[in-house]
């Protein structure tokens, strides 16, 4: 057990550096290593603001929602848990969505992000109170269910009242989200809150441990269960927020990842966190690729590849736990 | 190191929903020994010990640990101190056993070196003879030895206090005996033993004291000859039972022969 967990951190950050690279060289242009040499060429163009703020992004934001996920999992003790599925990626869309219906979006790049954050924070405590801590997977998967419906139709209703005319497109580009033509300054405004998220989950690693022991269990080890919660929140606010006003809503990276890296790592929650987030980059990473190789006029949304890998997982994962879910 | 502690409950009232639960509870536990909490289902035994863990707050009262009020404790200072296993305990995920008697040693996280918190979970283990299933799942464990893996979770903090809460339901009576028997060497070694139980036979015997508690009050304290009286048991289970002499043991032994006709 234990030789396996040793080889699965360096095996996971050698496949983020290769899918990185393949990143940056695949699309309807092939780049090669001479891009990196020559100057002033579409190739360096196409490289510094399309393909780097691409790869670097489907990095952060793979992290970002692997650890999410894993974090989410590990306190709600729940495998079906995912800012995806529990609606908590949908309302942080629609709090971005209604910053730039009213507006407010355009007074400073910060606001949009935050946003975002705002929204899945409100996502967070709704889902907190409806489902509470010891919720059932039923009650979880409703509330995702009624969490999702609100932002969705939020986000809906606000982009059709606005006078965009491109408002059906930009619906799309919200509930399916992708990583295509976002720029160095979106990495730059979404990290700082990405990485703020991540250290209050990380914070949070002992509580969730001791939550494997239940609410009472982790209580008689010491653990101050609403600090955690309030950490947790805030932590899973602030990435999944900051990732979501970026790229929109991409689902089950945070409920695949930490499934497969269960059986590798083990399932103790703390040793789950920085793995899925490595997992969760890969993944992000692969299907990026993967949308820009796909036959085809026009790319396919990122979201439609993940949601395409996710929701039969997401089937099948519900389908073997079946017997305790009622 | 001698271990000498006093847990004290003082008038100790728990009100849930409109419902006393318990009614001026006063009790004094010393560390030392093992004491059985008896009573019927909803007598408040959990309740009782659900508040000397620090876990549930009284709604008048208190509970004092060496004359320090528990809230007034920080909560890892209290976890180190009093160890307590609830009644299903609950265990979320299927992590290999040593992690799972690690998870013991969560209160020292800023206190104790690695070094030293790997020494005491293996000294859990080894008091509970759970070694030999450090790599296996807790998910593939029976319930006895479950239990064992549970215990040597508890035992891990190394706390003065360890109070449990039906440790012995659904163990056969082999396993029952072997998890008394590390439960009172416990107590030999100095730690308090407080558990609930709900085996009046298995608690006469491994119990130096004997609480009986009684819609939310004490109605019985003492030896457990002294304590589990045939009126006392008949007051408060409606059973007939009484104390008989085997041959060849030396203790008496409690005998229980049915509901009481009246």
């Amino acid at each position: 057990m234990m030789t396996t967990r040793r080889w699965v951190m360096p095996s996971l950050l050698a496949l983020v550096l290769g899918l990185a690279i393949a990143s940056i060289v695949v699309g309807r242009i092939v780049l090669g290593w001479n891009v990196w040499l020559d100057q002033d060429t579409i190739g360096r163009t196409i490289l510094l603001e399309l393909r780097l703020p691409r790869a670097l992004l489907g990095i952060v934001i793979g992290a970002a929602l692997g650890l999410a996920g894993a974090a989410l999992q590990g306190y709600l003790r729940n495998p079906l848990a995912d800012p995806g599925t529990l609606g908590v990626s949908s309302m942080a869309a629609f709090g971005a969505v209604l910053s730039i219906f009213f507006g407010i979006a355009d007074w400073h790049p910060w606001v949009l992000p935050l946003s975002g954050v705002g929204g899945a924070i409100v996502g967070m405590a709704a889902l907190l109170l409806l489902a509470g801590m010891t919720a059932s997977a039923l009650t979880l998967v409703l509330s995702g269910v009624i969490l999702s419906a609100i932002a969705v139709a939020g986000i809906a209703l606000v982009l059709s009242l606005s006078p965009s005319p491109w408002a059906a497109g930009e619906i799309v580009r919200w509930l399916l989200g992708a990583l295509a033509d976002r720029s160095l300054d979106d990495l730059a405004i979404s990290s700082p809150l990405i990485a703020v998220g991540a250290a209050l989950i990380l914070t949070s690693r002992q509580a969730l441990d001791a939550l494997t022991l239940g609410e009472m269990g982790a209580r008689s080890l010491g653990i101050d269960l609403r600090r955690a919660q309030w950490q947790l929140a805030g932590g899973v606010g602030l990435v999944v927020g900051a990732s979501v006003a970026v790229s929109g809503i991409i689902g089950f990276v945070g409920l695949v990842v930490p499934h497969l890296l269960r059986p590798l790592v083990g399932a103790k929650p703390s040793t789950l966190l920085v793995p899925s987030a490595a997992g969760g980059a890969a993944l992000v990473l692969a299907g990026d690729v993967v949308v820009r190789i796909l036959p085809g006029g026009s790319e396919v949304q990122l979201g439609v590849v993940m949601s395409l890998i996710g929701a039969p997982f997401f089937f099948a994962l519900l389908y073997s736990m079946r017997r305790q879910v009622t | 190191m001698k271990i000498d502690s006093r847990l004290r409950v003082a008038e100790l009232t728990v009100e849930r929903g409109g419902r006393r639960i318990l009614g001026s509870v006063a009790v004094e536990f010393a560390s030392g020994s093992v004491t059985a909490v008896l009573g019927p289902n909803g007598g408040g035994k959990s309740t009782l010990l659900g508040c000397m863990a620090g876990l549930l707050s009284p709604s008048h009262g208190t509970v004092e640990l060496d004359g320090t009020p528990l809230p007034s404790l920080a909560a890892d200072e209290r976890a180190r101190r009093i160890a307590f296993l609830p009644q299903i305990p609950e265990i979320s995920w299927p992590v290999d056993v040593a992690t799972l008697v690690a998870l013991g040693r969560i209160p020292f996280r800023h206190r104790a070196s690695d070094a030293e918190n790997e020494a005491a979970v293996r000294r859990a283990m080894q008091a509970t003879r759970t070694t030999q299933w450090s790599q296996r799942t807790v998910t593939t464990l029976s319930g006895g030895e479950r239990a064992r893996v549970l215990l040597a979770r508890v035992l891990a903090g190394e706390s003065d206090w360890i109070l449990t809460d039906e440790p012995f339901a659904g163990l056969d009576p082999a396993h029952q005996f072997e998890a008394a028997d590390l439960l009172q060497s416990l107590a030999a070694q100095g730690h308090g033993v407080v558990l609930t139980i709900h085996d009046l036979a298995l608690a006469a015997r491994i119990a130096d004291r004997v609480v009986i508690l009684h819609r939310g009050r004490i109605v019985a304290d003492g030896t457990p000859e002294a304590a589990l009286t045939p009126s006392t048991l008949r007051e408060v289970y409606g059973i007939d039972a009484q104390w008989v002499a085997v041959r060849e043991r030396g203790a008496p032994l409690i005998a229980i022969h049915g509901r009481h006709a009246s």
